[in-house]
């Protein structure tokens, strides 16, 4: 091409000379190219190394498509295929590209493809890779990916990407987390002490456990002035951190004590209220969870859209089927052992057997997927608290169900009527009360409550057979201790039992800490056997 | 009057023992050689146990049509000892000695098995135990076709070790509060610390059975990870807490990249009662995964699909150790010509026949067998993928070269040492264990 443009008229040397830089262009770009073909096809290899050499060759090459390759090879959606161990990215639509050049790659058959394994540790270096490649990038997210992916691989080589980008940089979260990146380069890079102080006090700024896990790697190699800021700077965020982590026990106490009250709550009304022992109650949980399942299935199948509002449809319907099983429990077992409680709690016990037993007939012994809906998922932070979703909406869940019940209780006409029938049967009798009905239905409330615990309980814990066994003691425990009988008890009760389990646990461990969780219990009820809230007055009868 | 009474009584044994010979003569003539199953088919571990129930069955019916053994029809037994340890025994008793099985395939837990193991060693049958478990056993009645530590749970710590595997430096020990999960972490800490780990760099925690409330732990984990130093978990927890670990896990941001779990109890089966999300990328030890390339994997698989009459129930690794363990039985009854366990627990050692993996597993003198150890990374189909696997086949130790107690133990049950515990050091069959 070049030799074409050789010419005599002036004019037209001109513009041969343009073609020769243009030739001249062409020709680095052509050697770049050459490159990065090498780099891909050791992607293609078998050996763990060599694969880690690639990645780090197409992260260096500079090519237009070395972003494009690593984001595929991430997502899993590189493939070799055969033959002629030819790399392809398989694109969104379904289709094949080639990953040297980006053009379709046509039809290939499933067999031919073999997809290019990445593990752990290659993900992480192909993250770290993406980190410098994305820094540019026009979606501020991405942006803001790559300079927390930066920050915690502390890549001192990343200090002039980083530079240019936060000079260009606008979006003030984004910048905050670059200058927190720089920092962490410059910490490891070669830069002089005024520069690492300062970057020390931008670190200590975070107050983190990742600022600790920075400045103690830092710490251990710095030398003099630098080294003592490091270690005061550690020094004074492990103070406050202490602080929060006091916090943070109680925020996770309160979320043990909010599932301790869901499961807790129902039990207040049949054993608190009524007297019944009922061993079957957790399965009355399990019951609404397994209801939570069946609604996500159905769902899933036929509303593919309305998943994320599936707890909603749950929560009326697991009230339903655990209240109506309760019910129906109440009126063919319950009624006939009133006064009798050993013979009451072996026969709710054989109950509950045969309920887990059925569900296990039917659904299989195997967990279900209980899946959260998106709202549920992930975690935020306040300050130095991390809060998952899930979590949060379970304490205020358990809130909700317990203002409810507790206005159900105290201003409905029903509630109203179970009051008098549990005070004095006799009298509530007399003024036309049908004592029987109140009676199953009050049962019916209280199984109709678990069912709904249950549907939250679903959400942090397996669904199997054997849910319900491992919420009755606790449930029995809280109600014992809060006071038989008052549903202030309960909610006190759990919330103390919470929030005293998780200051225990990192001290004592779990084992230990639930061990002295009963003991506390046993000799608490020694000197107030009647729980926290004793009911005053006459009492429940028999 | 006594001696009349010493003959009326031995005359009745005398009528009784001919009654008993003819009636077995009777049974014989039916042709079958009858095998146990004892599994847990209700109660908590029923989760895990109905599915080697159900794989039995589908061997034993195989091998039927294959036209049985020795000229007769298998006949599978199945009890239900429902989760409870002391009914495992009754259940063993009833089986060996009301049934007359020939061999018994059955436990899970290491206290059923336990609870089991006086039965077979006083009526002297067989029982073939298919769960990874943590050693420090070897008994003349038992084939352990499960993975002993060193064929699951040190290869695991070795890959991390690696640099392929992250080149960990701090270790998390974290397991449910019982013997395997303790007895596994014991080892490995002493293993840890033969290979330079200080001891502040390995943390140990215990949680109780079913633990569902992981913010703390996991809280801990996250600490722990921050000082610096590539940070593992090596997870002993067992089945149904797993689900709300990892879960937390997600929740708080630990992803398998930064912080990476390896579990010894998580396979194809938990994971497919669970949303496989927050898992992806975390990694389990096994010797068996149902994504492993081999002809005769691929043909177990769809013959355990047709058998079960359902396209989405998965295989697992004690599956593959019943379908090792049942074939070993076969072949060493083919081989004595006999279903006399002594006759059979002589001729099974020695005995090799194919593994899921592709490869050949044998039975040890030590009644372990040997098996690939296969690291796999969880996939969001609930399936393993194999990201390591060791070169060869690795030998079943039943006395853990790493704790003080068991090194200097040997198990060799060939004559003429015949000895579950022999001591190099002082020369003798005996010391610890039973």
């Amino acid at each position: 091409m070049c030799t074409v443009a050789q010419l005599t008229d002036i004019m037209k040397l001109a513009r041969s000379l343009v073609l020769v830089l243009l030739c001249l262009l062409a020709g680095l770009t052509a050697s770049a190219a050459s490159d990065f073909p090498q780099a891909l096809s050791g992607l293609a290899e078998k050996s763990f190394k060599k694969r880690l050499g690639a990645i780090n060759a197409v992260a260096v090459s500079g090519h237009e498509r070395a972003q494009t390759v690593l984001e595929a090879l991430a997502q899993r959606r590189l493939f070799v295929a055969n033959p002629g161990k030819r790399l392809v990215i398989k694109t969104e639509a379904g289709g094949y590209q080639m990953a040297v050049t980006g053009e379709p790659a046509g039809e290939i058959a499933k067999p031919a493809l073999k997809r290019v394994k990445t593990n752990n540790r290659l993900r992480k270096v192909i993250r770290n890779a993406l980190g410098t490649l994305t820094l540019r990038s026009p979606d501020p997210a991405r942006r803001l990916a790559a300079a927390q992916t930066i920050f915690a691989s502390r890549d001192a080589s990343a200090l002039p990407i980083l530079e240019v980008a936060l000079a260009a940089e606008t979006d003030i979260q984004v910048r905050t987390v670059m200058e927190r990146a720089r920092a962490a380069s410059t910490l490891m890079g070669s830069a002089g002490e005024a520069d690492k102080l300062e970057a020390i006090s931008t670190i200590r700024q975070m107050g983190n456990q990742d600022a600790i896990a920075l400045l103690s790697a830092f710490g251990d190699r710095a030398k003099g002035a630098e080294k003592a800021a490091a270690s005061q700077a550690i020094a004074e965020i492990e103070r406050t951190l202490a602080l929060w982590s006091g916090a943070q026990n109680v925020i996770y106490g309160l979320s043990l004590g909010s599932v301790l009250l869901l499961a807790a709550i129902g039990l207040a009304i049949t054993f608190g209220v009524m007297g019944v022992i009922n061993m079957a109650h957790g399965e009355m949980v399990m019951l609404g969870a397994y209801v939570t399942f069946a609604v996500q299935e159905v769902l899933r199948t036929s509303f593919p859209g309305l998943f994320d509002w599936s707890l909603l449809f749950a929560i009326p319907l697991a009230f339903l089927v655990s209240g109506c099983v309760g019910v129906a429990l109440e009126r063919g077992v319950i009624r006939f052992l009133y006064g009798r409680p050993l013979e009451t709690l072996l026969a709710t016990w054989g109950v509950s057997l045969i309920l887990q037993q059925a569900v296990r007939t039917i659904f299989g012994p195997n967990n279900r997927e209980v899946g959260n809906p998106s709202w549920m998922s992930g975690s935020f932070e306040l300050g130095q608290l991390a809060l998952t979703w899930n979590r949060l909406y379970i304490i205020l869940f358990a809130l909700l169900i317990f203002a409810g019940l507790y206005a159900a209780m105290r201003w409905t006409s029903f509630g109203l009527q179970m009051r008098s029938v549990v005070q004095n049967r006799q009298m509530a009798g007399a003024m036309g009360i049908r004592t029987k009905w109140i009676d199953a239905l009050t049962f019916g409330l209280g199984s109709g409550i678990a069912g709904i615990a249950g549907v939250a309980i679903s959400q942090i814990d397996n669904v199997s057979p054997n849910l319900g066994q491992s919420y009755i003691i606790d449930s029995f425990m809280v109600v014992v201790f809060g006071g038989v009988g008052n549903l202030w008890g309960t909610l006190v009760g759990a919330m103390t039992l919470g929030v005293a389990n998780k200051f225990l646990e990192p001290y004592a461990g779990a084992v230990l800490a639930k061990i002295f969780v009963l003991v506390f219990i046993i000799l608490f009820i020694q000197k107030r056997p009647r729980g926290l809230f004793a009911l005053k007055g006459r009492g429940i009868e028999a | 009057m006594p001696k009349s009474r010493f003959l009326s009584t031995s005359l009745k044994s005398t009528i009784a023992a001919a009654a008993l010979l003819s009636s077995s003569a009777l049974v014989s003539a039916e042709e079958t050689i009858k095998v146990g199953i004892l599994h847990s088919l209700s109660g908590t571990m029923a989760i895990s146990e109905t599915t080697l129930k159900d794989v039995m069955l589908m061997l034993i019916e195989k091998q039927n049509e294959k036209g049985g053994l020795l000229g007769k029809k298998l006949e599978p037994v199945v009890v239900d000892p429902a989760s409870n340890w002391p009914l495992f025994a009754e259940k063993a008793r009833g089986l060996i000695e009301k049934d007359k099985v020939s061999a018994v395939f059955g436990c899970w837990t290491s206290v059923s098995r336990k609870s089991v193991l006086p039965v077979f060693e006083e009526l002297n049958s067989l029982l073939f135990y298919p769960v990874q478990y943590e050693g420090e056993e070897s008994s003349k009645n038992v084939f352990y076709t499960g993975a002993a530590p060193n064929q699951q749970a040190i290869p695991a710590v070795d890959y991390l070790m690696s640099e392929e595997g992250g080149s960990v430096k701090r270790w998390v020990l974290a397991g449910t509060d019982y013997v395997y999960p303790r007895t596994t972490n014991k080892i490995l800490e002493a293993y840890l610390k033969s290979k330079g780990v200080a001891s502040e760099d390995i943390m140990i925690n215990y949680t109780p059975f079913g633990h569902s409330d992981w913010q703390t732990i996991v809280s801990d984990i996250k600490k722990f990870g921050a000082a610096g130093k590539k940070t593992a978990v090596v997870s002993t927890i067992n089945g149904d807490a797993n689900v709300p670990f990892y879960k937390e896990l997600g929740n708080q941001g630990v992803s398998a990249e930064d912080i990476p779990v390896v579990a010894f109890s998580v396979g194809e089966e938990e994971l497919a009662g669970l949303s496989t999300a927050p898992l992806v990328g975390h990694l389990a030890a096994w010797n068996y995964f149902q994504s492993v390339e081999a002809p005769v994997n691929a043909k177990f698989v769809q013959d355990w699909k047709a058998f079960i009459k359902d396209e989405k129930r998965v295989t697992n690794d004690p599956m593959e150790a019943h379908f090792i363990g049942f074939n070993m039985w076969v072949e060493a009854v083919k081989k004595a010509g006999t279903t006399d366990p002594d006759a059979v627990g002589e001729a099974i050692i020695g005995v090799t026949v194919p593994n899921l993996s592709g490869g050949y597993s044998a039975m040890m003198p030590n009644h372990h067998i040997t098996k690939p150890v296969l690291i796999g990374e969880i996939q969001e189909d609930g399936q393993f993928e194999t990201v390591w696997q060791t070169s060869g086949q690795v030998v079943g130790d039943a006395w853990s070269d790493y704790l003080p107690g068991s090194k200097d133990l040997i198990s060799d049950w060939r004559k003429p040492l015949s000895c579950g515990n022999f001591n190099v050091k002082t020369g003798k069959c005996g010391g610890q264990g039973n």
